[in-house]
């Protein structure tokens, strides 16, 4: 099937655009693992969803990839896709950095937000992009992060929301940015107020002010192996002067500390989300809520 | 020595000038003579001097002052500011965080719960303090305070000056991004008013961890920023000592934030910055606490609430729409 099918169109909102970045595929035939240093073919990983065949390192993987590996095919509807950052600071290069990165990741901005369905199940699903600038957080994530969390108060529904290289607070747009961390932890609180469900999946990198503020608030917080997930980054803390252990930041090292409830392989993601979804009936399933709104006894029968 | 312990460079040309003053007059007290007329004159060049430097600082001339070594710290604010403090310590999970400090005060006789972060005054009291830098503890201590403040209605008042939350490793090992996004999450639901005053440094997520406030108030001269200065130039032009051009970018004093509606008022400082003198700084800050108090004390919780989070909900800048370029 083509990539393109994915995503249902539908004119009240703006769907992905794919034309601007069709191919999944490196140009290259071969890529190279990090990690074990093992020559992989591009198409092949591309069809192990970017896990080294090898080793399991898992690559990085830009949103859209995300979405098709985690939503069922054709129901993601985009939301939000029309926002796009100010220079606000009048930050010397960041309008060139911008469009720079518009085009490298054929992305308006850092995240891509919409609704769509596993296994059959409805959520709100946010996906942060490492290739727009790290996958930083200025206003324009931080919105459609509040966004989806606001949508998702409004439709009953349960919230997802991949971390995937979040690289902190964008510094561009400074106190702004800073700000966003406030912004997106306030709209959490109400998300759970509401008692509806926020599933946080850390994907490699997850740092700074995005792990300071929504990211480290789900309910369940999911990483992927090996993933580096931390407030500080590596170098800084060197600078104290203190000698790293060995896998420091790491996922592993984050579930070992109780930040994290568990380390979950990419292979394994989109069942375990579908669990975790089976296990919180919402209005999409009136049979399976009592009167109170709660799970009823027969809810996964 | 751009980073002298006493006084800044550009403090000096005032200071060396106050120090011939002061000379002088002890020479006409101890020979009794009158100099009068010299003293008068070099007081009034003295003040003219004053504000020509100050009328006119540069963001990282700010930056400096900010972090000036004598500066107040909360504790001389809390002294000045409030009666009867009595200090509660640790986050009853790990330890007693000295970088945070926090307690029940009066203030004007009104019961309310103060938070601030503590900076040292000497290289010991800094080691102990950590340069103000927060562990997760004190993000977890300073919660703690919070909601029995809320238990008990009193109002919240927290003082930020902070570099940043430590960068370490057991701060990374006990959860330093999971604490400050606790506060945030949690310091929204308090239904009693949280008023803020950045008094120093407002150092990025370890400055916001207690600065959820339904009112922002920061001292003239202090910053408030995503990142210091020094690292965003290090990450951004590779080149750390490019700290004075990055302040310039990043727009980090009260002046810049009030644009932005981050802060809402700034509060002025005695000419030549906070740190001349301490007891003028406080009575200005205590007036806009008392002021600002009043106003809030009018709301229910749930106004509160809905007031803070609607602060906060509204921050950011975005093109919306085609019209986005």
């Amino acid at each position: 099937m083509a990539f393109k099918d994915l995503f249902r169109s539908k004119p009240r909102y703006v769907t992905v655009d794919l034309s601007t970045k069709k191919k999944e595929i490196p140009e290259a035939l071969w890529t190279k693992c990090p990690i074990c240093g093992q020559m992989l073919y591009a198409k092949e990983l591309a069809n192990n969803l970017y896990i080294c065949m090898k080793c399991s390192y898992h690559f990085r993987i830009d949103a859209k990839s995300r979405i098709s590996q985690l939503v069922d095919e054709g129901t993601f509807i985009e939301f939000d896709a029309e926002l796009q950052s100010k220079n606000p600071l009048n930050f010397k290069g960041y309008e060139e950095k911008l469009s720079k990165a518009q085009k490298v990741s054929g992305l308006k901005d850092a995240m891509i937000s919409g609704e769509g369905m596993i296994y059959g199940r409805p959520a709100v699903i946010g996906v942060i992009d490492f290739n727009f600038m790290g996958g930083s957080m200025g206003s324009v994530v931080g919105e459609k992060v509040v966004r989806s969390i606001e949508r998702s108060i409004e439709k009953e529904l349960p919230l997802i929301i991949v971390s995937g290289g979040g690289g902190g607070a964008r510094m561009q747009e400074g106190i702004l940015s800073l700000m966003q961390m406030a912004k997106t932890s306030a709209a959490v609180a109400r998300l759970s107020e509401a008692r509806l469900l926020y599933i946080s999946i850390l994907t490699d990198p997850t740092m700074g002010g995005i792990f300071a503020s929504f990211a480290s608030l789900g309910d369940i917080n999911i990483a992927e192996p090996g993933a580096v997930i931390g407030f500080a980054g590596p170098r800084v803390i060197e600078q104290t002067r203190e000698k790293l252990p060995t896998g420091f930041q790491t996922a592993e090292f984050l579930l070992e500390h109780g930040m994290i409830d568990m380390v979950v392989h990419r292979k394994n993601l989109k069942k375990t989300l579908k669990k975790i979804l089976e296990f919180h009936p919402k209005n999409h399933c009136v049979e399976d809520i009592d009167s109170h709104g709660l799970p009823s006894p027969n809810a996964l029968k | 020595m751009p980073n002298s312990p006493f006084f800044l460079d550009f403090e000096k040309p005032l200071i060396e000038m106050e120090e011939r003053i002061a000379a002088l007059k002890k020479f006409t007290e101890e020979k009794n003579m009158d100099f009068s007329d010299e003293i008068a004159r070099l007081e009034e060049r003295a003040c003219k001097l004053g504000e020509e430097i100050f009328g006119n600082l540069t963001r990282w001339q700010r930056v400096q002052l900010a972090r000036h070594p004598k500066r107040p710290f909360a504790l001389d604010y809390i002294k000045l500011i409030f009666h009867d403090f009595i200090e509660l310590h640790g986050d009853r999970h790990f330890r007693d965080d000295p970088a945070i400090i926090g307690g029940i005060a009066g203030l004007d006789g009104r019961p309310v719960t103060v938070i601030g972060q503590q900076k040292g005054r000497d290289t010991k009291e800094n080691i102990a303090r950590n340069f103000g830098m927060p562990h997760p503890e004190g993000y977890r201590k300073a919660l703690r305070l919070m909601k029995q403040a809320d238990k008990f209605g009193r109002p919240i008042i927290c003082i930020v000056d902070t570099p940043a939350a430590y960068p370490g490793i057991g701060a990374e090992e006990r959860g330093q991004a999971i604490a400050i996004a606790e506060n945030l999450k949690e310091m929204t639901k308090l239904s009693v008013p949280v008023i803020v005053v950045v008094t120093g440094e407002g150092g990025s997520g370890g400055a916001l961890g207690i600065a959820l406030g339904n009112v922002v108030l920061m001292l003239e001269n202090s910053i408030y920023s995503v990142c210091p200065p020094e690292s965003c130039a290090a990450i951004i032009w590779k080149d750390g000592t490019l700290a004075e051009k990055a302040a310039e970018e990043l727009k980090l004093t009260a002046q810049d934030l009030l644009k932005f509606k981050v802060t809402d008022e700034i509060i002025k400082e005695p000419l030549g910055g906070a740190h001349r003198n301490y007891t003028e700084t406080a009575v200005r800050i205590k007036e806009a606490l008392l002021r600002h108090l009043q106003q809030l004390s009018e709301m229910t919780g749930e106004e509160l609430v809905r007031e803070r989070y609607n602060k906060f909900r509204n921050m950011g800048e975005f093109f919306e729409g085609e019209g986005g370029g």
